[in-house]
């Protein structure tokens, strides 16, 4: 049933979103602390389990599906909202922010190669 | 007209739904079209958001986007940070424990370092403009990780819409990068076999960006580096707005 599948992912986020203001209460930020994260965890491992029992299938699979493929257009929804007048002032900072990392990481990405290379040959 | 209006406010979630509908289909005849299939089209899509956005903003005066224009604040409840994080989790659904397991300790190492490098550097660029708030340094930093880190993070840490919309375009800037400068980058990295993928997708991380470098690069290693990429923006999420806010906090202070 598609309702099984959008109810577990239901509770995962419930879940991880708790967590998540839980953890921001103990450290004593007024934030929520890797709320998102600890959701995709707690369905990665739901999932494992119920479909190791074959409690997930192709119902339930569509119900999370659906939302997995309507990811990307939230996020267009979401930024069309944002206030980005107020940030193109700021614009040099994004292409430098978006441009840096990736300088980085593939400068990083020979060297890695070869260290991990090597440990697992060994 | 007063009742059209009246009509389009009462049903403002699905007008959204047919306004990202149609931003869909043109961002991905310009891709497909004007960018041969370069630059991935929900790139370009969050490009067009990111415009939209602007001229809404300048027509509204507002600081909701084009949310502020009547005839689209269903576009405000479509992107609204329950029905995003909700999409957000859902993503973890194409990994498993056995994937993570098959990743193992390559795709941790390379997924770790490239979060790390990622956040670092969006930080200290951000510090190096004259920003000084934690909440704010962490945002842009997670924007340099991918535009969903960003505005996750944002919204975790309470930062304003005008920084939750520089991290996206940080973001969008990165997946945009990698996915036009890969295939000419990729002889110069090594980057023509599974175990290289592997970590180049752990390191660069942002999905849609990963996908279209490799397919560009070489088709049969797109998998491979979906499969440490998957893992990114689920970590990014996770370690941005708790361990690495945390450590901006002690450092910079407020």
């Amino acid at each position: 049933m598609v309702i099984y599948g959008v109810a577990l992912l239901s509770l995962s986020f419930i879940g991880g979103q708790l967590l998540g203001e839980m953890l921001g209460e103990v450290l004593g930020i007024d934030a929520n602390v890797g709320g998102v994260g600890f959701g995709m965890l707690i369905l990665i491992v739901l999932k494992t389990l119920l479909s190791k029992r074959g409690f997930f299938r192709d119902g339930e699979s569509q119900g999370i599906e659906f939302w997995n493929n309507m990811y990307v257009p939230i996020i267009v929804a979401m930024t069309a909202t944002q206030n980005v007048s107020a940030a193109v002032s700021a614009g040099m900072l994004a292409v430098m922010a978006g441009l840096l990392p990736v300088a980085l990481c593939f400068l990083t990405i020979p060297l890695l190669s070869r260290f991990l290379k090597d440990k697992t040959s060994l | 007209m007063e009742r059209i209006l009246k009509f389009i406010h009462d049903n403002g979630l699905v007008v959204a739904f047919l306004v990202v509908g149609v931003v869909m289909i043109f961002s991905e005849v310009i891709s497909k079209k004007v960018t041969r299939g370069k630059v991935p089209a929900a790139a370009i899509a969050i490009i067009t958001g990111l415009i939209l956005a602007y001229i809404g903003g300048v027509y509204s005066g507002g600081k909701k986007g084009v949310a502020d224009i009547p005839l689209l604040e269903g576009l405000g409840m479509m992107g609204s940070p329950m029905l995003r994080d909700f999409a957000i989790v859902s993503t973890a659904m194409g990994a498993s424990v056995l994937v993570m397991k098959k990743t193992g300790v390559l795709g941790a190492i390379s997924l770790l370092i490239g979060v790390t490098l990622s956040f670092v550097s969006g930080v200290l660029l951000a510090f190096a403009w004259g920003y000084r708030d934690a909440a704010v340094l962490t945002t842009i930093g997670a924007g340099a990780c991918t535009y969903i880190v960003g505005p996750v993070t944002g919204a975790a840490l309470g930062a304003s819409s005008e920084i939750i919309a520089l991290s996206i375009a940080a973001g969008v800037v990165k997946a945009v990068v990698v996915a036009v400068g890969t295939p000419f980058l990729a002889k110069s990295i090594g980057l023509n076999n599974p175990h290289t993928a592997m970590i180049f997708g752990g390191l660069i991380g942002t999905n849609a960006g990963v996908m279209a470098g490799l397919a560009a690069t070489d088709p049969k290693l797109v998998p491979y580096g979906a499969l440490t990429a998957t893992f990114y923006t689920g970590l990014g999420c996770l370690l941005c707005p708790s361990v690495f806010h945390l450590i901006v906090r002690a450092i910079v202070g407020y």
